[in-house]
């Protein structure tokens, strides 16, 4: 079955319902289904092995992803943020691709890549263009793979990782009921299209027939005014989007944001902090914490709205931490904590945390990561406690080794962030003589307050954790580096602790 | 048969999408379907006439079969003669 059987059954059931709105164009289902089919024309045409984007979110996006789709060829977003030549590379391992996005660009990196540029405005004009004839034309019965993702390759070569129709109609058809949103609804889509958060919002929104609001270029005003225009009443955010949405609120920008329902959250850590004012500034909103990776077609496991609104109400300290809890698996998907040696752990025990489901795809262009039972090892590292609630601590590969003993630098951090002069703080593994490895530590000194000595820090270590988890070294740093969706950047940690 | 494949109603509207099946005969409205309509309309059996939903999976109880209503219509499914049910989506609190 083929991805495009979403928007093909939203155009049937809805076509002068608007599906999408961009840059203030609206598109109905029907239009973007034509668009769609057009493309079709285009990519066959141009006898590409995929279909490649090197743009911001737009409705090109929405067109290229089913287009594809409907041909048969893999749909590759690229990261357009990537420097020159780690894009030359990419471009490269999809040629020969039909490429729609920076012209000027594309050409300059891969024009001797035997590629089909396109620019934006000229695809979308030309995909409404050709609109072929309804039954003249034999679609892809959707048995390959639909979308083809590099990831963002912080420890070696970017991976290709790939997922088929069956992963993506596994995840939609599981976890979204079919025209289930009201007219009045709207999604507001403000992740970059290359990651798996903006790929699977755009299918669970086209199914259920809810109105997609693109916000191609990020600000927290620009977020906040939309929401006011479209009267969105679904966003999904990252961590550091969050934070400056409340910090513009608190610097003075009113608008209403009333119509509010559900946020939801993924794609790095979220400072607790955060979400508690955030919970203040939204009271009409729940909030949903969504983990998942590209590997898996997006959300694996979520902490729902009666768990926010649990956890803040309670007095009960271990039901107040579910706030930094990633929640509980979500039904379609099985879950399961491993240790070294492959045995399944129980509550409470941390390891590596495996996945299995019809979404989880876990399969890279060049290999499966899949075991013999279809299980796939995220390199998350987490544990889940006696209540099902699965709890995060790191990459499994930024686990601290000191002396045989693992050391996740989550349990570290999340004790250093308790106090109250600790804005942010970052534990990694440094090089050790003694030890092989041994805990360094870096710390943001909150606005306003003493930065601690280094000896009131190891003492809250040692109070709360075993003497092994003490830091041997301490940087201050004015900030931790984090990519451009959250995700702090442990490497460039080390690297500076490394030099401190 | 196999999974990917669209079946059309000979007794209604009704079109399908085959997400998972075995070796026995898919019917809707007590009529068996295809892949093309038939030139005459089959007749539409009483007992299966409860009408299908546009988005709804239907399953059995072995869990061999899945059909994805596509197109609805005025007929019911059936495999065999045994009727389908609706199997539901888990909706997620829009994670999305």
């Amino acid at each position: 079955m083929n991805i495009a059987l979403l928007l093909e059954m939203a155009a049937e059931a809805a076509p002068d319902r608007v599906g999408l709105v961009c840059d203030g164009k609206r598109w109905t289902y029907g239009d973007l289904l034509d668009a769609a089919r057009g493309a079709f024309e285009l990519i066959q045409e141009s006898e590409a092995e995929y279909v490649a984007l090197l743009d911001e979110s737009s409705e090109a996006a929405v067109i290229a992803v089913f287009g594809a789709a409907l041909a048969g060829v893999p749909y590759c977003p690229l990261n357009y943020r990537l420097p020159d030549a780690d894009l030359s590379a990419l471009l490269g391992r999809v040629a020969p691709a039909l490429v729609v996005g920076d012209e000027e660009r594309i050409t300059r990196l891969a024009g001797d890549q035997g590629h089909t540029i396109f620019s934006r405005e000229e695809f979308t004009l030309k995909a409404q263009e050709t609109v072929p004839e309804p039954e003249s034309r034999e679609y892809d019965p959707g048995e390959g793979v639909a979308i083809q993702l590099f990831t963002s390759g912080t420890t070696a070569a970017p991976k290709a990782a790939i997922l088929r129709h069956s992963n993506l109609l596994g995840y939609i058809l599981g976890t979204v009921e079919f025209a289930s949103a009201d007219e009045a609804d709207a999604a507001l889509v403000v992740v970059p299209p290359y990651h798996i958060a903006g790929i699977s919002a755009l299918m669970s929104s086209i199914y259920s027939l809810r109105k997609i609001v693109m916000l191609p270029n990020f600000s927290p005003e620009g977020w906040l005014s939309l929401v006011e225009a479209e009267t969105v009443t679904n966003a999904f955010v990252v961590p550091t989007m969050l934070a400056r949405i409340v910090d513009a609120m608190e610097k003075g920008v009113t608008v209403n944001v009333g119509s509010l329902r559900a946020i939801a959250y993924g794609g790095g850590k979220m400072p607790i902090e955060v979400i508690h004012k955030a919970l203040e500034r939204f009271p009409s909103a729940g909030f949903t914490n969504a983990y998942g990776l590209t590997e898996t077609s997006s959300t694996v496991a979520l902490l729902g709205p009666d768990d926010h609104r649990e956890a803040l109400a309670s007095e009960d300290p271990k039901v107040r931490a579910r706030l930094t809890s990633l929640g509980k698996p979500i039904p379609t998907v099985e879950m399961q904590i491993r240790g070294e040696s492959g045995e399944v752990l129980g509550p409470n025990e941390p390891g590596e945390i495996y996945v299995r489901g019809e979404q989880v795809s876990g399969e890279y262009k060049e290999k499966s990561a899949l075991d013999a039972e279809g299980w796939f090892p995220t390199r998350d590292a987490g544990y889940i406690d006696e209540h099902g609630y699965l709890f995060l601590s790191g990459r499994a590969d930024d686990v601290i080794v000191r002396g045989g003993e693992n050391m996740s630098p989550g349990e570290i951090e999340d004790v250093l962030l308790t106090h109250p002069a600790i804005a942010d703080a970052c534990a990694c593994a440094i090089p050790s003589v003694e030890w092989g490895e041994t805990v360094g530590v870096a710390i943001v000194t909150r606005e306003g307050f003493e930065t601690p000595s280094e000896d009131e820090l190891k003492m809250l270590v040692r109070s709360r954790l075993r003497s092994s988890r003490v830091p041997e070294k301490i940087a201050f740093v004015a900030e931790l580096p984090y990519n451009e969706m959250g995700k702090l950047l442990r490497r460039k940690v080390k690297d500076v602790l490394a030099e401190a | 048969m196999k999974p990917g494949t669209r079946l059309k109603s000979a007794a209604c509207d009704t079109e399908v999408m085959v997400i998972r099946c075995a070796d026995g005969q898919i019917e809707c409205g007590g009529a068996p379907m295809g892949e093309a309509k038939p030139a005459e309309a089959a007749p539409l059996a009483a007992d299966f006439s409860a009408g299908t939903l546009m988005g709804k999976r239907y399953v059995d109880a072995d869990g061999k079969y899945e059909l994805l209503c596509v197109k609805p219509g005025k007929g019911s499914l059936s495999v065999d003669g045994v009727a389908l049910v609706v199997k539901d989506a888990k909706p997620l609190p829009a994670s999305d």
